[in-house]
């Protein structure tokens, strides 16, 4: 299945990646090779399965851990890592014109 | 002008490593200085290194060998110098998941796996080359350096835990951790003729591990021998309150049976995995594999798993779906790469992902954003996770008639660096022995089996869910039968 540039743009909108033109023509191209190869699932009838939602079997899930506070990081380092910061706020451009 | 005469510690296994501290024939600062100089000698040609942590390393020695002296060594892995895949949280060191987006980025904590091979003692030298978020087959997709097969370093070591795979064939350290989320343990490891162990989903912490695809992901060891990988799995294998998808189950004594031999044992073949395409060497490797079986006696079983050929196909729609929710918190506010010179916070978002991924990650976000948006959900999404369904039946039927499914972890020995960039699919396609364990929540492992034109060959053993100590055992037994798989001397001859 061939998809269209306009498929494309509509897709990265959606995942919030600006692409340049060459990269919107490659995607075009690779992602439709990748889509043929995957069309093949369309050949097993699964309307009797059940998916599988979870990788953990259900007698193998961790019973939920009580809900208790522990340490979690500091206002310093959780800000540690911020491109620009304000005090003890992530600093971002203006949001509301 | 020729390089100073490796030392003799490189040569050894992580096990002979520690048994030699036990023994006090070598010190933690003996075997950390060896690798620190083996890096130094080698990782130039080799690139299996992002960060080289070598005053932390000493440290750790030094501590370590203090508390030999005490008497309160903490056991096997006390003073043995490991290294990690920078996909794995370190505190206060650079930790890049081999994209430019995370560059700089210094986690304030240690991921669990990393924290429990702390508290075992190790000695940990740096932080290993990847392909970017773990998104490939051959660490080509690493943001800042290609990593090169010690074997015949014109070759790939394999990915996505590239550097893993090729730091142990190095003899650069003496273990390693790696994450396999379709096959980034197992490829690299065959590629480099290592043991790489890719444990049951639930069995290791994902906790402090950047994220790819989280019902596929799972950390494990690599190691030159069973007993390393094994004793490694020891260490970091068990529940992790800070990761709910941890199971709670015991873990198994890994060491204990390990030379139970194979006797009794019944290795299931899967036809479907010798159908056309394997490349001649790495057939007769595997079939070998399968021969020292029977002489161990072990008996071999036709088995089927019929829907093998669609693991790709499920497998791509599945990581890519969960890869662009996970990649989706890159979004240049909190942490990581932010685009200077914006207006606004949406072009803020725009500009800083544009920058920061690779084409790798770009075209999984792209491909999982389009399988999951409204109107194609049912088609992609919904489908692959029932095949899902249909491949994990197809292994609890085989286990019905035998104990481990046995066969090629890829179709070939290591590729040459270049020869797929081009085509994506053919990549992918480096995954199809490997990638329907990780959608079946199998553990498995590769363990070196013999050499294709002087290349590596790895055979692939899947086992029942949580049952690592009896995939273990298997490949021990294996290993014993065919002898070490030997050392690239490509380095050495430079």
């Amino acid at each position: 299945m061939a998809l269209s540039l306009d498929e494309v743009r509509r897709v990265a909108r959606l995942a919030h990646l600006r692409l340049s033109p060459e990269e919107e023509v490659a995607l075009a191209g690779q992602l439709s090779a990748i889509l043929d190869h995957v069309a093949q699932l369309g050949e097993l009838d699964v309307s009797q399965v059940e998916p599988m939602t979870h990788a953990l079997a259900a007698g193998d899930a961790a019973p939920l851990r009580p809900d208790e506070p522990w340490p979690c990081l500091t206002p310093e380092q959780a800000l540690a890592n911020a491109p620009a910061r304000q005090g003890t706020c992530f600093k971002v451009p203006r949001i509301i014109e | 002008m020729t390089a100073p005469a490796p030392s003799p510690l490189l040569r050894l296994s992580l096990r002979a490593a520690s048994e030699g501290l036990a023994a006090g024939r070598h010190s933690a600062r003996d075997l950390t200085e060896a690798c620190l100089a083996r890096i130094e000698a080698t990782d130039g040609r080799v690139g299996a290194f992002l960060h080289v942590t070598a005053e932390a390393a000493r440290a750790a020695a030094a501590a370590s060998a203090a508390r030999r002296a005490a008497g309160r060594a903490l056991g096997p892995l006390d003073g043995v110098p490991l290294a990690l895949k920078d996909l794995f949280l370190t505190q206060g060191v650079p930790t890049t998941a081999g994209s430019r987006l995370l560059e700089g980025f210094v986690p304030p904590v240690d991921g669990t796996a990393v924290a429990r091979l702390k508290r075992a003692g190790a000695v940990l030298l740096g932080k290993l080359n990847l392909d970017e978020f773990a998104m490939g087959s051959s660490n080509e997709n690493s943001a800042f350096k290609p990593c090169r097969n010690p074997w015949d370093l014109t070759r790939t070591p394999g990915g996505s835990s590239g550097g893993s795979a090729a730091a142990l064939a190095a003899r650069q350290c003496y273990g390693t951790l790696g994450t396999d989320t379709g096959g980034s343990i197992r490829l690299p490891a065959s590629f480099c003729g290592v043991v790489g162990v890719k444990p049951s989903y639930g069995r290791v912490s994902r906790s402090g591990v950047v994220a790819f695809a989280s019902s596929l992901d799972q950390p494990g060891p690599l190691g030159r021998e069973v007993w390393d990988a094994a004793a490694l799995l020891q260490a970091i294998a068990g529940h992790d309150p800070a990761d709910q998808t941890s199971s709670s189950r015991p873990v198994d004594d890994y060491l204990a049976g390990l030379e139970g031999g194979a006797r009794g044992l019944r290795v299931g073949v899967p036809a479907e995995w010798f159908q056309g395409g394997l490349e001649p060497g790495v057939e007769a490797a595997v079939r070998g594999a399968l021969s020292a079986y029977q002489r161990l006696g072990a008996t071999l079983v036709e088995i089927s798993l019929p829907h093998s050929r669609y693991g790709i196909g499920a497998y791509y729609l599945i990581a890519t779906a969960e890869a662009s929710s996970n990649l989706a918190r890159y979004d240049g506010v909190r942490f990581g790469r932010r685009a200077a010179g914006v207006k606004g916070l949406k072009e803020l978002y725009l500009e800083s992902r544009a920058q920061g991924f690779g084409a790798e990650p770009k075209r999984r976000i792209m491909l999982g954003t389009y399988a999951l948006s409204a109107g194609y959900y049912d088609a992609y999404y919904l489908r692959a996770q029932k095949v899902r369904t249909l491949i994990r039946r197809d292994f609890d039927a085989a286990f019905q008639r035998c104990d481990v499914v046995a066969g090629p972890v890829a179709p070939g020995p290591a590729f040459r660096l270049g020869e797929r960039t081009g085509d994506p699919l053919q990549m992918y396609l480096a995954d199809i022995f490997t990638i329907t364990c990780n959608l079946a929540a199998l553990p498995g492992l590769s363990v070196p089996c013999g050499l294709s034109a002087g290349l590596p060959v790895g055979l692939q053993l899947v086992g029942r869910p949580f049952d690592e100590a009896g995939l273990l055992t298997a490949a021990r037994a294996l290993e014993r039968e065919l002898g070490p798989a030997g050392a690239p001397a490509g380095l050495e001859a430079a």
